[in-house]
């Protein structure tokens, strides 16, 4: 228990997804405009990531990593005659569940919750292809988490870290837009720069022993 | 097809293609696609080479095949498509880099794997590859690639000459003795904040230079 509440920590805080790894940067910089759209998308996120995230830890667990068909055939586990390793395959297998759920997902909501659908709906198809759901599936196998409650708990952590990340940067973009700033810095020079700063200042949490 | 329509591979307005995102379409610094990969690699010249030559690659192949099968994708499971497309590519790209140079294959992690899910060839296949020929398609593809590699080595350039003293893994500064005379390396070069600001601090320089860039 006190291990799932450290990776989750750590993944809001520590290993934020954007301003430890950069995941996510383009739609952060495209939408982060206003609070309002920015919430609609970090919300998003943070609903795919958890729903994809265990998604693929069972595949990776049960289908792709090497030795994992065991199941089926000892012959093919670990050890055995014919060990299978189908890691080449994760790439295709993560973003083929991602993308088949996005659309999913899209589909329930415009049909059952037009009114979530009209909040939520453009936002979705720009989920298929953000990094940061991609990366959550990527990071979750090279860290080889122990369960699926640690696997969950980093995918809550990293989408609640990202929604954290663009209701911040929105925050500021709103308030910038009275300010001054050189020409040609406007718009994404220096969203680039803010991150940069902000990026700066959660180097802090590095320091915090979990 | 017939002899009058075809045009010459290399013609004017196939060449436009190709140069135009090296100045004003480029996209990272105008079109801000592609970030994640692009800050994240660039500590280093080498890694950021590798993954720039990736990066074309995919672009250039996933741009043609789309084009080729254009007309037989549905369009509401188009991005489904594409990315099987691209995925399949990016599988091909890891194997070798695995099996060719696997210290850089080490480097980069995850960020091959992201590759798939890089704006800059979604945005071209969306933005091109679906309503032209295969071929324009290709060399957009590698022209939008190119751009992308021409930001990733600037930035390789300058982080690891900044922030470790060498370049391509030669120590530059150790060699030319700025040691000796008191210089310190800038350690927050090689962090990932500094890469952010270095991108911005890119994109004020290309857009003082173009005013036609500056955003309202």
């Amino acid at each position: 228990m006190e291990n799932i509440i450290s990776i989750f920590v750590r993944s809001i805080f520590i290993d934020n997804m954007v301003f430890a790894f950069f995941f996510g940067m383009c739609s952060y910089i495209a939408v982060s405009k206003s609070v309002k759209t920015a919430m609609g998308l970090g919300i998003a996120v943070i609903f795919v990531m958890v729903m994809t995230v265990p998604i693929n830890y069972l595949l990776n667990e049960y289908v792709l990593s090497p030795g994992a068909l065991g199941w089926i055939n000892p012959e093919y586990g670990p050890g055995g005659a014919h060990e299978i390793d189908l890691s080449f395959l994760s790439f295709i297998v993560f973003i083929a569940v991602i993308a088949s759920f996005v659309q999913l997902v899209e589909m329930v909501v415009e049909k059952f919750t037009p009114a979530l659908y009209n909040q939520l709906g453009i936002f979705l198809p720009l989920i298929a292809v953000n990094c940061a759901i991609m990366g959550g599936s990527l990071f979750m196998q090279e860290r080889d988490y122990a369960s699926l409650g640690e696997a969950t708990a980093f995918a809550a952590g990293s989408g609640i870290g990202w929604w954290l990340a663009i209701i911040l940067m929105a925050a500021i973009r709103e308030k910038i837009t009275y300010s001054n700033v050189p020409a040609p810095l406007r718009g994404a020079g220096i969203t680039f720069i803010l991150t940069g700063l902000m990026g700066i200042a959660f180097m802090i949490f590095m320091g915090v022993q979990l | 097809m017939s002899k009058q329509e075809k045009e010459p591979l290399f013609s004017a307005k196939n060449m436009k293609l190709l140069t135009a995102p090296f100045g004003q379409n480029n996209p990272i610094t105008v079109q801000i696609l592609g970030i994640c990969s692009a800050l994240a690699v660039t500590a280093k010249l080498k890694p950021a080479f590798v993954m720039a030559l990736s990066v074309i690659v995919v672009t250039g192949f996933s741009s043609m095949i789309i084009s080729l099968i254009r007309k037989g994708i549905p369009n509401r499971i188009r991005i489904i498509v594409q990315l099987v497309v691209v995925a399949a590519l990016v599988i091909l790209v890891d194997q070798v880099l695995k099996a060719f140079v696997y210290d850089v294959s080490k480097q980069l992690s995850v960020f091959v794997g992201l590759i798939i899910t890089n704006c800059i060839i979604m945005g071209r296949i969306e933005a091109f590859a679906l309503g032209n020929k295969p071929w324009p398609a290709f060399l957009d593809g590698v022209g939008n690639g190119m751009g992308y590699g021409m930001i990733l080595i600037i930035l390789g350039f300058f982080r690891e000459l900044l922030g470790s003293g060498t370049l391509w893994g030669y120590p530059v500064l150790e060699k030319i003795g700025l040691y000796n005379i008191g210089y310190v390396n800038n350690g927050l070069m090689i962090l990932p904040p500094m890469a952010l600001i270095c991108v911005g601090l890119i994109i004020w320089f290309q857009r003082s230079r173009n005013k036609n860039l500056i955003e309202k």
